[in-house]
């Protein structure tokens, strides 16, 4: 589905951030994009809809280059790849439901968008997802109303919105508390099932990533150094990626965590 | 306790160096400020200033009591104000909206000329005062309401312009990043991630230009763009102190009032 080919990407101030990545994402995989902050993870998933520019290498979706397009048919393109973003990045004076149909804006003339006049299909696609992410009751609230892990669904439907054939996601999870990290991941690996999406996540989180990711590439000063499912995610491998660290103790803590929230979590069952 | 004795208990805020350039550097303002007294004192007739008092008390002599019974005459020259402030904002935000977006960086098409061009409008139309708008288009269109407005309209360009394209530059980023990511055109990305970003802003700045106006277009009669001023410049004329009592106090008043208007306004937008 997706290819990249030897992508590169030095920005201006000298400083690279991507070397030689070559990647294949087949068709309804869920790929997690780890490693250590400035790794390049942010600049390789922004290549590949150009919201930077690479420097060289290829991006073939399907049998397409982005890389060569011009701006008009980038546009057409980026129509076909939905982004999911960190801070959610929704429009915040916006309402839930503008924001929903602003996926639609690479399919409508100016003047529809403009007067808030989308086709009935664009209207009646918005409800059924804001619907599948649980927000049907919020569509006309303003985006800034809503809390941080219903503005993720509200990104999320917006990306799904566009109807697209990837998902691009971007640390959708560092400003979620962990339950609510955990409840989007769920939702996204749902929605990627249910229609067969291929997606490429960035994720801060090793074992939020290897709970819910098919296969993880770690990336480390943007040069791919591990490859493979979350089972083969060692020690050995952690330590190529992020450098030397006492990953069972991390692991432990990790336990602990869960462990907390299903005693908290039996508490409030027991309670109401 | 012992062992932090080695660190110091020594900390300046600046260095010895810098607090000398600040001493002198107040020294310098203190000589200046004495030396542009003298020159300004050179040419005063100081027996004039003794009289001051006196004459002040003669002239609030004759402004007391104003003259309410002139109050009737005064409320169509009032609204006629009012509408230069209104019409003129008006006016003034439509020319200074386009102006703004191309002024940005972030929405200027040409960052080269068209950009420099739109900030030598907005320069342009802040570095000349009102009256002076006012008084070249009444040399220009004839005395009367309309070089008022025109005048007050082509002051705000400036202002609303200035603002406007300083909220515009300040846009949060990602939003926008977000709108393209859709494959959004650049007018669909001006529409939906930068314009309800500065509507806030847009409003605010409105209102806060007509609240200015209302105070601007009082005077513009003056220079015989209509308004209130006609008749402030006609009781001036002659020696009417009871008149001009009256005038002053109703525009008190209206600017008084469209202050709150205008904070009302504001509060109820953001």
């Amino acid at each position: 589905m997706l290819t990249l080919e030897g992508l590169s990407k030095t920005y201006k101030t000298g400083e690279t951030a991507l070397s030689d990545v070559t990647l294949e994402v087949p068709k309804g995989q869920i790929m997690g994009l780890i490693g250590p902050s400035g790794a390049g993870k942010s600049t390789l998933i922004r290549c590949i809809n150009r919201l930077v520019e690479p420097t060289s290498g290829k991006v073939m979706l399907g049998d397409l280059d982005l890389v060569r397009l011009g701006k008009r048919d980038l546009r057409r393109q980026r129509r076909r790849i939905g982004m999911i973003f960190q801070e959610y990045s929704l429009v915040e004076r916006l309402t839930v439901m503008e924001n929903v149909l602003s996926g639609r804006l690479g399919y409508v003339p100016f003047w529809r968008s403009f007067l808030r006049k989308f086709p009935g299909a664009d209207i009646q696609r918005a409800y059924q997802l804001l619907d599948r992410v649980g927000l049907i009751d919020h569509a006309d609230k303003r985006a800034d109303a809503l809390s941080g892990g219903q503005r993720q669904r509200v990104g999320i439907a917006r990306a799904l919105a566009q109807d697209p054939e990837l998902l691009l996601v971007d640390e959708p999870t560092a400003s979620l508390d962990p339950k609510t990290s955990r409840q989007i991941m769920r939702l996204l690996t749902e929605i990627c099932a249910e229609r067969g999406l291929p997606a490429i996540v960035n994720i801060h989180d090793v074992p939020l990533a290897q709970q819910f990711m098919q296969r993880i590439v770690g990336l480390r000063a943007g040069r791919v150094v591990f490859d493979g499912p979350p089972g083969e995610l060692t020690e050995a491998a952690l330590t190529t990626i992020y450098g030397e660290e006492d990953w069972n103790a991390m692991r432990q803590g990790d336990e602990e965590q869960a462990e907390a929230e299903a005693d908290a979590r039996a508490r409030i069952a027991a309670l109401a | 306790m012992s062992e932090i004795t080695h660190y110091s208990q020594v900390w300046a805020h600046r260095t010895p160096r810098k607090r000398l350039f600040m001493w002198i550097g107040w020294l310098g303002l203190v000589a200046l400020f004495v030396w542009c007294w003298q020159m300004m004192t050179r040419d005063t007739i100081w027996i004039f200033v003794a009289d001051a008092p006196r004459q002040a008390a003669d002239i609030g002599n004759r402004m007391m009591p104003p003259r309410w019974s002139y109050l009737p005459e005064l409320w169509g020259p009032l609204w006629d104000t009012i509408n230069i402030a209104t019409l003129g904002t008006i006016g003034g935000v439509l020319m200074a909206v386009p102006v703004a977006f191309l002024a940005a960086r972030n929405t200027t098409p040409s960052l080269h000329i068209l950009r420099p061009v739109a900030l030598f409008v907005i320069v342009a139309s802040r570095s000349i005062n009102s009256l002076i708008w006012a008084l070249l288009l009444v040399a220009i269109i004839g005395p009367g309401l309309l070089a008022g407005i025109v005048a007050i309209a082509l002051r705000s360009i400036g202002f609303v312009g200035k603002l406007l394209y300083e909220a515009i530059e300040e846009t949060d980023l990602r939003q926008i990043e977000a709108i393209e990511a859709t494959g959004a055109s650049g007018s669909q990305v001006l529409s939906y991630g930068i314009v309800p970003q500065v509507m806030p802003a847009f409003w605010g700045i409105s209102v806060f230009r007509w609240d200015i106006n209302i105070r601007e277009s009082t005077i513009l009669g003056l220079v015989g763009a209509g308004g209130i001023g006609l008749k402030l410049q006609a009781s001036l004329n002659t020696l009417a102190w009871s008149q001009v009592t009256v005038i002053l106090l109703l525009i008190l008043a209206t600017v008084v009032l469209s202050e709150w208007v205008s904070s009302r306004m504001r509060h109820a937008i953001i």
